[in-house]
């Protein structure tokens, strides 16, 4: 690495090339993404500022291991074609990765390049390949491998059980995909908004996975429909958990039954696995509130809020008690928040909701906090300063604290070792469970995370599964 | 997709539909719900489900016409499709025996309560059935419930059938005439299950409610259906729908079932005129 470090200083290498995105007054009133991605021209521009670095670190900065020198140099050559399919012999979600990984802790943190200036846009070109494959309509999938007379059941379509699918699919195994829901894709479908992650892109991923031969099941509750005992029975001879973390939390707090009052999670679901915001064209509604408040500072308080600006809301709150630094959402999202005239009250933590004689919220009631000692997560804990409370006008509360541990499942599948907060226990490297033949990954294992690390969850539980009933009889 | 293989109109707003769906005609349960959704625009609706049929794979459900998704579910003819059901979704009643057993089935919930009233009078309880409804016309399963109560009284508000009055009435005079009652289920709109609550307290008979909030995902995920029930939240469609209804918190239940309303009326008038 240093030698490489040195050829670096040696070359000039241009500027980033920016990718061109929607001006944040023409954003707040649609529902489109808002980069726009890359040019063909842009890409290979973008693609020679890379070193081809003989050991690439930001490969190894990557949960799914994409060989990045090698379908970025592909890129450079304008062989898009072979770019692509470099990427999904590892990744095949490369268009979803493109856009929600945080590439500035993972691959693009160790790139070389971005020692002196910015590293190379190791995802902008990701998803412009992809981009470019699915608008040429080349998107092929791999030759059918032999059949073998074994099944798995894969519980869960996010990312961690689309990985699992498709890898085992890709191996020769018969796989069925069950999902609680009328759509595919998890998180992506129900939870990551329009403008990040236009649902069509999901769609076609999940279609290639669908088209290695896996078999989807929707509108399958595992737990009520089938339970994991019986899915064995019925001859599956392994299962993959991959459910996510999927229960709102609430503050517990006075007020909270208030009419007004979502979790993020119900606030998301709504506008985007039921498409509210096009209502009535779509039947779900959606409350069209003027003064909102989001609780909460990760990137689903970012999508809650950023999505109450699209809905016409005059003034939206992002309620949070630490301090910006805190925040755990992307910076690339609080900033584009605040491009659309997010209003920051930090330092700020509610004590109370406040209804009207209808039963509707009119107010929350907070509290000024100040940072003290580190707590357990190293972050300096917030704490309250006595007689500064303060109510703030709201017409709608958006709970966006993060999740829990769903129980539906777990608690139907005796012999199943969870640890103390409900969460599946899983060996780290195989995904193995305290069943055998049964194994769990993404969210439900390690609590809310990224999609990539369920990505590489489930690559990780596709092997140990692979191996598993390659020497079982 | 699910195909709809019978429909019958039990009143002018009201219709049964027999559904194609093998595999959760085989684990349903009395008491537990599906949702439906008509077709790719639709919204996710929660429909408890009226009787079931293992071996020839169907399940059926009873609706009365009050918005638009029902509206159009009531259009639908036999050999129709519906795009989703999943289920069976909510934990199921409780059967055991009890001994002397009041079932009161108010409006289209009479649909409802009717294959837990049958499993319980098979477990061998001495069953009394209440049912009511505002008229005649919206008065279903009167004949059903007939079958498998060992003594049915039947009320309508305006007299048009039965006993003029409200299904607290009889119930009432039930409860003071000093008979032992061991256990008592209501399922019907929230605000009769809210008095019927109310008239059993004092006699501290346990009353079992079948809730019925507003609901998206049912599956745990979202909290649009929480209730207060003794002091702590629950989510209907999970750690429900019956519960105790003697902690429930209706008030906050019926605030809860008037948040879309209005967006309900410009919804209805997508499909009126
Ligand atoms: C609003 C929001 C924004 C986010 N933004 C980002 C981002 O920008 N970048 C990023 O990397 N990560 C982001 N995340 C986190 C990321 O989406 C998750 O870490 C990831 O999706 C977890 O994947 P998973 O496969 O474990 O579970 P999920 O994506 O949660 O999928 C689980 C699936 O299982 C289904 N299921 C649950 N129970 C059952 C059952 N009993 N039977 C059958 N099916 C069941 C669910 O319906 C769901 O479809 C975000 C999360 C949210 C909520
Ligand atoms: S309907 Fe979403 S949690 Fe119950």
């Amino acid at each position: 690495m240093a030698d490489e470090g040195k050829k670096a200083k040696k070359t000039i290498i241009p500027d980033r090339v920016h990718m061109a995105e929607q001006a944040a007054e023409e954003r707040v009133s649609n529902f489109k993404e808002v980069p726009l991605g890359y040019t063909e021209d842009q890409a290979a521009e973008e693609a020679k500022r890379c070193l081809q670095c003989k050991k690439a670190a930001c490969s190894t900065g990557c949960p799914v291991e994409i060989n990045i020198p090698e379908f970025i140099k592909l890129v450079a050559e304008k062989n898009f074609q072979e770019a692509a399919k470099k990427i999904k012999s590892t990744n095949s979600l490369p268009a979803v990765c493109g856009r929600v990984c945080p590439q500035e802790i993972q691959c693009e943190s160790k790139c070389i390049v971005g020692k002196k200036g910015d590293p190379v846009s190791i995802g902008g070109l990701e998803r412009f390949v992809a981009d470019w494959e699915r608008d040429h309509g080349t998107v092929e999938a791999p030759p059918r491998p032999q059949a073998r007379n074994k099944k798995v059941a894969v519980v869960g379509s996010g990312p961690a059980g689309l990985t699992v699918a498709s890898d085992l699919a890709k191996l020769g195994y018969g796989v069925t995909l069950f999902e609680a829901l009328h759509k595919t894709g998890g998180v992506l479908v129900y939870g990551i908004p329009e403008f990040r992650l236009p649902k069509a892109i999901v769609q076609a991923e999940v279609d290639f996975v669908e088209s290695l031969g896996v078999e989807i099941k929707t509108n399958a509750l595992i737990g009520k429909l089938y339970t994991i005992p019986e899915l064995m029975e019925s001859g599956y001879d392994a299962v993959f958990i991959g459910i996510g973390a999927g229960g709102p939390m609430f503050m517990n707090i006075p007020g909270e039954e208030l009419n007004g009052v979502y979790s993020a999670n119900e606030f998301l679901t709504r506008s985007n696995l039921m498409k509210a915001y096009l209502f009535p064209e779509y039947d779900t509604p959606i409350k069209k509130n003027k003064k909102v408040a989001v609780v909460g500072a990760g990137n689903v308080a970012m999508d809650s809020v950023r999505t109450a600006i699209r809905l016409g809301a005059d003034e939206v709150y992002l309620v949070y008690r630490r301090s910006e630094k805190e925040m755990p959402a992307r910076n690339e999202e609080i900033e584009r928040a605040k491009e659309e005239n997010a209003i920051l009250k930090l330092l700020t933590n509610p004590v109370r909701l406040i209804g009207n004689d209808k039963g509707w919220v009119t107010g929350m009631e907070c509290i000024k906090m100040e940072l003290g000692e580190p707590d357990d997560s190293g972050r300096r804990r917030p704490v309250p300063i006595k007689g500064s409370e303060f109510i703030i006008e709201v017409d709608d509360v958006i709970m966006a604290l993060g999740t829990n541990a769903n129980p539906l499942l777990t608690q139907a599948t005796p012999g199943l070792e969870l640890n103390k907060w409900g969460y599946v226990v899983a060996d780290e490297e195989t995904c193995a469970t305290s069943i055998k033949g049964v194994y769990a990954g993404g969210d439900i294992v390690t609590g809310s995370a990224t999609v990539i690390l369920a990505m590489g969850a489930g690559r990780k539980a596709a092997k140990a599964i692979d191996s598993y009933l390659s020497t079982s009889a | 997709m699910y195909k709809v293989l019978d429909k019958k109109k039990l009143a002018s707003t009201v219709t049964l539909l027999k559904l194609d769906t093998p595999e959760i005609a085989k684990k349903v349960k009395p008491g537990q719900f599906v949702i439906i959704r008509l077709n790719e625009e639709g919204e996710r609706l929660p429909l408890t489900v009226n009787d079931f049929d293992r071996e020839k794979g169907t399940i059926t459900i009873v609706f009365q016409e009050v918005g638009k998704t029902t509206k159009l579910l009531g259009k639908l003819e036999v050999n129709e499709q519906i795009a989703d059901v999943v289920g069976p979704l909510g934990k199921h009643t409780e059967i055991e025996k009890f001994g002397k057993v009041i079932c009161i089935g108010g409006g289209v919930g009479t649909a409802v309560i009717y294959p837990v009233t049958r499993a319980l009078y098979q477990a061998g309880n001495e069953v009394v059935g209440i049912v009511g409804a505002r008229n005649k016309d919206l008065l279903t399963f009167v004949d059903e419930m007939e079958a498998v109560t060992n003594q049915l009284i039947v009320t309508t508000d305006d007299g048009s059938q039965g006993r003029k009055g409200l299904v607290t009435e009889p119930l009432k005079e039930i409860l003071d005439s000093g008979e032992k009652i061991d256990h008592i289920i209501a399922i019907g709109p929230a605000i009769m299950m809210k008095f019927v609550c109310k008239t059993t307290e004092p006699y501290k008979v346990k009353t079992i409610v079948s809730l019925n909030p507003i609901m998206l995902d049912a599956t745990g995920m979202c909290g649009v259906c929480r209730v207060r029930v003794g002091g702590e939240t629950k989510f209907g469609c999970v750690d429900g729908p019956e519960f105790d209804g003697h902690q429930v918190d209706f008030d906050s239940l019926i605030n809860r079932l008037k948040q879309y309303v209005a967006e309900e009326k410009i919804s209805m008038a997508t499909i009126e005129g």
